[in-house]
């Protein structure tokens, strides 16, 4: 199988990686660059557990092939916290119990990143509506959607 | 700073890794390694005539390609029938490939080794296997008439029979308690298949040095794994060890073990000196690991006026898919714990347990109880409606008083120990339930319902935990137990009670699960038990390691160990804190040295003084440092219990199913922390509304699941569940130190029970079959009409409610 070589530019680094056609995006980053924060749960694009940022806006990344995304901007859940620390969508996640085995956590910090960049004060029903393609075994999305509201205030008390 | 930390809501020790990134599950391990894959049976029942791997040896990247034929005799016999009980008289589990027959589709026929596991994949869609297909046995009915067979040597398909009595305080047995009493039903429930699903797959990986094999598996139970593989590949015990990573969510399905992957997978990673992982996807899954829940149940139930139930017989057929690997625990506890918070007069249950050719049944969080409870809640209803008296009242007229514990049920539970309730004030929780939903409130519309369900939970189940506790010189606190964990925050709960019992602060606590490396000795994540069995173990420990602490310190500083208190890790004389010795430096202390390595440990070497010249450095009786190991076995189970309400709106229209207000008053004894019971609650809330409402196994006749896929399986997003609001009534165990129950599987066991209920009596038909489509309630709508015939199901069920509006 030919391999390709691309360049993808991950959380602010460029990292050329060889990968064949149909190496999907996700296998690209957690078994190519090493980045295993981005979790598989389906590999068909329904859980989110795989969402990252493809130039800021959320992605399956199980359904994205790597040679497809040569040159673009990649934002992994390594890639969230910031030099003080974790991200305002981070810290609320651990304040409101948003989360337990932490197995989908990652592409629900990734979705709210997005969702919280472009709504800074989201409704409930906006709240429900953006975290709705993110499934979660664990925690009944209870903590989930008020981990939302709380990031939402972190964020702006902090500006 | 305070280091009581027990019972308050401690923000998790786990989150900062998993919330970075930085957590590591098991396919985040082993880069690198060879990846295997399997080829699974695409057949329900078939005979396999040929395997032709020839096509497959050509792929890039190919190690090896195995059949049965391949494996050695230990590895090859029938994997452990893990709980075997004497009514299950036809036991059968799976080969760790198939041999002869696959006895469902995704049973694995062929493991296959590459580079990675895109080349193994590929392998295994070049290898042709030729089968004879055979007719398949596909529902409970259809495995009852057994005209087919699932294994040719297990008549009629019956696997289990098991039959229990118990009959009144006179001797009246339930049958003729049934015929004396003033009024009786009959009725037919049925609950169909769903599964753990949790979002992390299965998983193996195994390193091999030529001594030691280190496996690593998303389990629930990695001490059990480590035996399972050491027998099987005839290894020395020491020589094996087994770690359960970070594990992405469980929910009974890893508790089965040793998965054939378990076994084959470190086998071939001996046999070819390589690491080997394997990693399942989602349709793997689905139609190899294991599901739970699909029941029938037949009932009957004779009651007097006062709806106090005489007498109840239940006849469950239960549907225990290809194989039995965990034994009949499901079966055992719906028969057991279906008897709730209820005192019955005299009980009857008998259920017969039968395979089919789907995916075998095991524990799914609640394992068997969500059924029970379905089956006693909706008999409560029953009764209410047929005398036409409020549904809590009938309840709370067969309920066990607050002042009758502890209670004993007259049956024996899944441990094997006599059915003895703890403890529990029922009356007190339904008052709350009531309360928290507006019970008597309530305003009867049309299209709107309400309903309540209660529910007794055996949880800590024995035989035993153990904790280690080591206080080192540095003054951290290195806690490890050997149960895994899967989310339910332990690192975090087991540092409080470490914390709160030695007095130190929980930043210096840490806790490590499910690494044999740690602890060897465990059971196992399972049936609410881990905070119970654990809990308590680490607290023991911790109780052993104080109690040398105080002893050390009081040499040290010529006080009265009675005198003695740990604050802040700081041991001193209680009302004088000057007089004090850091818990670091007694640990030094604790363990005679020779050598300095540090300022610290210097005080602990021969010239420093500090031993009385006199004595042996380590007085007889005593062992060098500061560290306890302590275990719980506990006489029996503890009994936490809860009740539920729901209110719900049905559209008139579409029949769609909107939960309204949905209240949850729980009982656990002391909290450890509420933060994470009241999470714990909410995830089994949620996934109850999946099996209420969205989530069943879709079989078709030829044995194929049909919604092998999360596009299929309609799990439960944010969208889907309702917020639940929680009141905690708190009745502390008598049986543990520490006054715990467990909280695993509380929130998931009576939700299809009350959503049952409250279609119901939204609705003005019975609901007996769960879950519940729109498109099903529609039926059950136009099946009611008067015109056109009785309620399905229940002809002694009387509408009471108007018929919707006409469209």
């Amino acid at each position: 199988m030919q391999p390709y070589e691309v360049t993808l530019v991950v959380n602010g680094t460029a990292r050329r990686v060889r990968v064949p056609a149909r190496r999907l995006l996700s296998d690209c980053l957690r078994h190519d660059l090493g980045l295993t924060g981005t979790h598989v749960g389906c590999e068909h694009g329904v859980c989110g557990c795989c969402t990252v940022l493809l130039d800021g806006e959320p992605v399956r990344s199980c359904l994205t092939f790597a040679v497809t995304v040569d040159g673009r901007e990649i934002t992994t859940v390594e890639g969230l916290a910031g030099e003080d620390g974790m991200s305002p969508v981070q810290r609320a996640f651990a304040e409101c119990h948003g989360l337990q085995c932490g197995f989908c956590t990652p592409g629900f910090l990734c979705t709210v990143t997005a969702l919280l960049r472009d709504n800074p004060a989201p409704t409930d029903e906006e709240v429900l509506e953006g975290v709705s393609g993110n499934l979660c075994r664990c925690t009944g999305y209870q903590n989930i959607v008020k981990s939302v509201h709380r990031a939402a205030e972190l964020i702006a008390e902090e500006g | 700073m305070t280091t009581r930390l027990f019972g308050e809501p401690v923000q998790r020790r786990e989150d900062p890794r998993l919330l970075t990134g930085q957590g590591r599950y098991l396919d985040d391990l082993g880069q690198g390694a060879a990846a295997a894959a399997f080829v699974r049976s695409p057949h329900a029942h078939a005979r396999i005539r040929d395997i032709d791997v020839s096509a497959a040896l050509d792929v890039d990247g190919l190690i090896a390609i195995y059949t049965w034929e391949d494996l050695p005799a230990r590895v090859g016999q029938p994997l452990p029938l893990l709980i075997p009980h004497p009514a299950l008289t036809h036991g059968r589990t799976a080969l760790p490939l198939a041999k002869d027959v696959v006895r469902h589709v995704g049973e694995p026929v062929v493991m296959v080794v590459a580079t990675d596991r895109y080349l193994a994949e590929d392998a295994c869609a070049l290898i042709e296997v030729d089968y004879e297909q055979l007719k398949p046995v596909v529902g409970i009915e259809e495995a009852v008439q057994g005209a087919q067979l699932v294994h040719e040597d297990v008549p009629g398909n019956v696997g289990a029979h098991l039959v229990q009595e118990v009959p009144s305080t006179t001797g009246t047995s339930a049958r003729e308690a049934i015929e004396g009493a003033p009024h009786t039903l009959a009725f037919r429930l049925d609950i169909e298949r769903s599964a753990s699903m949790p979002l992390e797959g299965r998983g193996v990986y195994a390193r091999w040095d030529g001594t030691d094999l280190r496996v690593y598996s998303s389990t629930q139970t990695s001490t059990s794994v480590r035996m399972a593989i050491a027998a099987a590949l005839n290894l020395p015990l020491p020589h094996v060890e087994v770690i359960a990573p970070d594990v992405g969510g469980g929910f009974g399905v890893k508790i089965v073990h040793p998965w054939a992957e378990e076994i084959l997978v470190p086998w071939a990673a001996m046999l070819l000196g390589r690491e080997i992982k394997w990693t399942e996807d989602r349709r793997e899954h689905f139609i190899s690991s294991a599901h739970e829940r699909g029941q029938v149940q037949h009932v009957r139930v004779g009651f007097d006026d006062d709806g106090v139930i005489k007498g109840l017989d239940v006849t469950i057929l239960h549907d225990h898919g290809a194989y039995t690997p965990y034994g009949i625990i499901v079966p055992i506890v719906t028969s057991t714990q279906l008897l709730g918070p209820y005192k019955i007069g005299a009980y009857r249950v008998e259920f017969t347990a039968v395979y089919t050719n789907t995916v075998q049944v095991t524990p799914y969080r609640g394992a068997g109880r969500p059924q029970a409870v379905f089956c006693m809640e909706r008999t409560m209803d029953k009764i209410a409606r047929h005398l036409g008296k409020d549904r809590t009242r009938v309840r709370a007229a067969n309920f066990i008083g607050p002042d009758e514990f502890p209670y004993d049920q007259g049956m024996i539970f899944q441990d094997g120990r006599p059915l003895i309730y703890d403890s529990g004030n029922y009356p007190e929780m339904l008052r709350m339930v009531k309360e928290l939903v507006g019970w008597d409130d309530f305003e009867p519309a049309p299209n709107r319902g309400i309903g309540v369900g209660c529910y007794v939970e055996g949880t800590g189940v024995g035989p035993y935990e153990g904790g280690h506790v080591q206080v080192t010189s540095d003054g951290r606190v290195h806690v490890s137990t050997g149960l895994t964990s899967q989310g339910q925050g332990h690192e975090t709960v087991f540092a409080q009670i470490a914390a709160t019992e030695l007095g130190v602060p929980i930043e210096r606590v840490s806790v490590v699960t499910g690494d044999t490396r740690r602890f060897g000795y465990a059971v196992g994540t399972f049936a609410s038990r881990a905070a119970v069995m654990s809990g308590n173990a680490i607290a023991l420990a911790c109780r052993k390691v104080r109690e040398k602490a105080l002893r050390i310190a009081a040499d040290a500083l010529e006080a009265n160990p009675d005198d003695l208190e740990i604050d802040d890790g700081l041991v001193h004389v209680a009302g004088a804190p000057a007089a004090s010795i850091p818990l670091s430096t007694v640990a030094v202390l604790a363990n005679p040295l020779r050598y300095a390595f540090d300022e610290e440990a210097a005080k602990a070497t021969q010239f420093s003084g500090a031993a009385s010249p006199d004595k042996p450095p380590v007085a007889e009786g005593e062992e060098p440092g500061l560290e306890g190991r302590d275990y719980y076995s506990p006489i029996r189970s503890t009994f936490a219990a809860g009740m539920h309400a729901a209110i719900v709106e049905t559209d008139p229209l579409t029949a769609e199913i909107k939960v309204l207000r949905y209240a949850v008053v729980h009982d656990c004894g002391r909290l450890i922390n509420p933060m994470i019971v009241e999470g714990q609650i909410h995830g089994g809330v949620a996934q109850g509304i999946g099996g209420a409402l969205y989530e069943r196994m879709v079989y078709d006749g030829h044995g194929q699941l049909l919604n092998a896929s999360f596009m299929d399986f309609l799990m439960p997003y944010a969208t889907e569940v309702p917020h639940v609001e929680t009141a905690h009534l708190e009745t502390p165990s008598p049986l543990n130190p520490l006054g715990i129950k467990g909280a695993g599987e509380a929130g998931v066991i009576p939700v299809s029970a009350v959503i049952a209920a409250a279609i119901e009596d939204a609705e003005g038909f019975a609901i007996d079959r769960m879950p519940i489509s729109p498109s099903e309630l529609f039926d059950l709508r136009t099946a009611s009409r008067p015109a056109q015939g009785t309620a399905q199901g229940t002809a002694q069920e009387v509408s009471r409610r108007p018929e919707p509006p006409e469209r």
